[in-house]
């Protein structure tokens, strides 16, 4: 067990980098190129993100490409780095604060072992330039049946794919809003399962108007454009069905899905009523959009977009001066522009300059991403498909109706009274998967006033849950405090 | 209790599955076998999965049981930002399946936490409480 007092003070470094995903990659790669001294940390124990997330080294596979797209691009940042003196990967290392400096970097800290171990060691990093790369996590909205198990986000179906071979059902539909919906489907299908169709809810004239006005401009982004049209062939041999303007709305089933109601969605994503069909299906695969993991962020000072992502000015800055931010932290856009803007917050990080070539690179993708939003952003209409009985936070297991009955009894529109009378978004999870949508019903059944404090949800005071006794070893003890030291074992720590 | 979904060799006709290495396009390297308790029965599966990958290879889609409604949870996110797969790892609570690598011989326990009442399972601390409710460590 390390001791408190004689634990070491924070690693010194030029640039940190926090997430392995693209943008991590690319930025720590941009770094050592400007000749910096750099350490990469990831919570998970291989570098990829969730772009490249790939089978352990234990099941290794010459054939791994299949499943991926760049996977070449991949392997070469992953080697260049892995063989390189001047960076250091730690992989398993999951960081939980970022204590704010005085209009500087923070310093962060992290705990590196076995995921959601008792005794990993812990570190603190204080950098010159602090780049964060930490990506973003699936939305799902809610819908009734939508806590059954059978019921899994898109990403969860990718990553049993990708990491695991693993199908999460036989008969699975896919379904939300995005492009996203097309790998899915294709890792679903090279994994075994059967896939019963796609259902996306923006209709085709928002599809076609989001991605075909001005087509001339996606013409360099033709990689990505190229990756698509590669799937929408895919679905095609292998006769998937695409429904555009519609989404599932329910699932059924006692302990487990066992079928799924789909209906047709109106422009704002209303289901239109009369629509209704069943699907038998044993999996549904769910994503509406993502959401950006800001909490590092925010707990190093810096200021955020309406849409909740971090801030950044051309050269990846943040707010706070040292610490840059790139990838889908900084707003949702698709692996290539979170490597792009990786290697521009690398160069800058390390006092470099990013050339023409790449900044025209960054902004082709910045094109793409705006694109994107336009055909498949998240439409309010979605909760009307929310009943009273629906869970909506997942982990307290708060339905719609307790949150609505609420926010009417104690006449609050404060998002924090209203989390601590219903206990909505305080479980385990602390509100990354229902957040935004506890946000969005309490808004909708509170009239035009409002939330008072919007957007409080992606405050969490520490990024990831650590145990008790692992804080305690990070944090060295207040000496001059009269409280008498607790008596019973430190939890988190073997007993004596 | 949740019924125990019928190992491999009686392959479901639903529910989640490896893909059969006969058939799998990717075809990863074999790697060494190995076996996590499960409630005290042996569950096989391969080093590299995460216990979750092990579970869900074995055909279960769930493992846990809600606190409020008792209502049966597995896999969700699959990327360690739900929590909905928690399981008891070698008497430690509160451990991602989806995040957690399997080792040979890990004792896996189900945890269920009927509120209010009393916990089953291992006997680990939980996570450092972190809400706005109880005032984190820092902010
Ligand atoms: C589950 C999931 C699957 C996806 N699959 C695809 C796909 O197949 N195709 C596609 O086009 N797009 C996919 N996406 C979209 C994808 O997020 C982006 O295209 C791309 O991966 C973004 O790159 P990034 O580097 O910004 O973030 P990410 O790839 O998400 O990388 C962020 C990294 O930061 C790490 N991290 C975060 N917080 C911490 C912390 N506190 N401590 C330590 N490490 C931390 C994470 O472990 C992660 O490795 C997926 C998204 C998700 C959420
Ligand atoms: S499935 Fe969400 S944390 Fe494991």
């Amino acid at each position: 067990m390390a001791d408190p007092a004689t634990d070491p003070a924070p690693e010194r470094v030029d640039v940190l980098v926090v997430g392995a995903g693209p943008a991590g990659l690319g930025a720590a790669r941009a770094a050592r190129a400007a000749g910096a001294r750099v350490v990469l940390l990831d919570s998970s124990d291989q570098v990829g993100g969730q772009y490249w997330r790939h089978l352990p080294p234990e099941r290794t596979s010459a054939r791994e490409s299949t499943l991926h797209h760049g996977w070449e691009r991949f392997t070469a940042l992953r080697e260049a780095l892995s063989t390189d003196e001047g960076c250091r990967v730690v992989t398993g290392a999951q960081v939980w604060a970022a204590d704010r400096g005085d209009d500087g970097p923070p310093v962060v800290h992290a705990v590196v072992g076995p995921a959601d171990g008792t005794d990993r060691t812990t570190r603190a990093y204080a950098a010159t330039s602090v780049v964060l790369a930490t990506g973003a996590h699936e939305r799902t909205l809610p819908f009734p049946g939508w806590d059954l198990p059978g019921v899994f986000s898109g990403g969860a179906a990718q990553a049993l794919a990708k990491g695991e071979r693993v199908a999460v059902g036989r008969r699975v539909l896919v379904a939300g809003a995005g492009p996203f919906l097309l790998p899915v489907a294709a890792s679903l299908v090279r994994t075994g399962a059967g896939v019963a169709g796609i259902v996306e809810a923006s209709r085709w004239g928002r599809i076609t108007r989001g991605w075909g006005t001005r087509p001339w401009e996606l013409l360099p982004a033709r990689t990505k454009v190229g990756e698509l049209g590669g799937y929408l062939r895919d679905l095609a041999a292998h006769r998937i069905p695409y429904r555009a303007g519609a989404g599932v709305v329910a699932a059924h089933g006692r302990d487990r899905v066992e079928s799924v109601t789909v209906a047709d969605l109106d422009a704002d994503w209303r289901p239109v009523p009369g629509t209704e069909r069943r699907h038998d299906v044993d999996a549904v695969c769910v994503s509406h959009g993502f959401v950006p993991r800001v909490e590092l962020a925010l707990s190093s000072g810096c200021a955020t977009a309406d849409d909740g992502s971090v801030r950044v000015d051309d050269e990846q800055r943040t707010t706070v001066p040292g610490v840059f931010a790139a990838g889908e932290v900084t707003g949702i856009g698709g692996a290539d522009l979170s490597l792009a803007e990786g290697e521009v917050a690398g160069l800058v990080a390390a006092g470099a300059l990013p050339g023409p070539g790449l900044l025209r690179r960054r902004a082709t993708y910045r094109a793409f991403a705006a694109r994107l939003h336009a055909a498949h952003g998240i439409r309010p209409g979605w909760t009307q498909w929310v009943d009273d009985t629906t869970i909506v936070c997942r982990c307290e297991e708060v339905s719609a109706g307790e949150l609505r009955r609420s926010a009417e009894l104690t006449c609050s529109r404060g998002l924090r009274s209203l989390k601590l009378t219903t206990r909505a978004g305080l479980g385990i999870c602390q509100g990354r998967t229902c957040g935004r949508s506890v946000e969005d019903l309490l808004e909708r059944s509170l009239g035009p006033a409002g939330l008072l404090d919007r957007g409080r949800v992606s405050r969490r005071p520490l990024a990831a849950p650590v145990r008790m006794g692992e804080i305690a070893r990070a944090v060295p003890p207040l000496v001059h405090l009269a409280t008498p030291a607790p008596s019973g074992p430190v939890p988190g720590e073997e007993s004596p | 209790m949740i019924p125990r979904r019928p190992g491999p060799q009686a392959p479901a006709a639903r529910g989640p599955a490896a893909v059969p290495a006969a058939t799998d396009p990717v075809r990863p390297r074999e790697s060494a076998p190995l076996t996590l308790l499960v409630d005290g029965a042996p569950v096989r599966g391969v080093q590299g999965q995460t216990v979750a990958g092990v579970l869900l290879a074995d055909g279960q889609l769930s493992w846990r049981r809600t606190s409020r409604h008792g209502k049966p949870r597995g896999v969700f996110c699959g990327i360690g930002a739900c929590f909905d797969c928690l399981v008891v790892v070698n008497g430690v609570r509160d451990v991602r399946a989806c995040q957690r690598r399997a080792q040979d011989g890990d004792v896996v326990e189900r945890q269920d936490d009927p509120r209010g009442g009393g916990t089953r399972g291992g006997t680990g601390p939980s996570p450092a409480a972190s809400d706005d409710g109880a005032g984190g460590a820092r902010g």
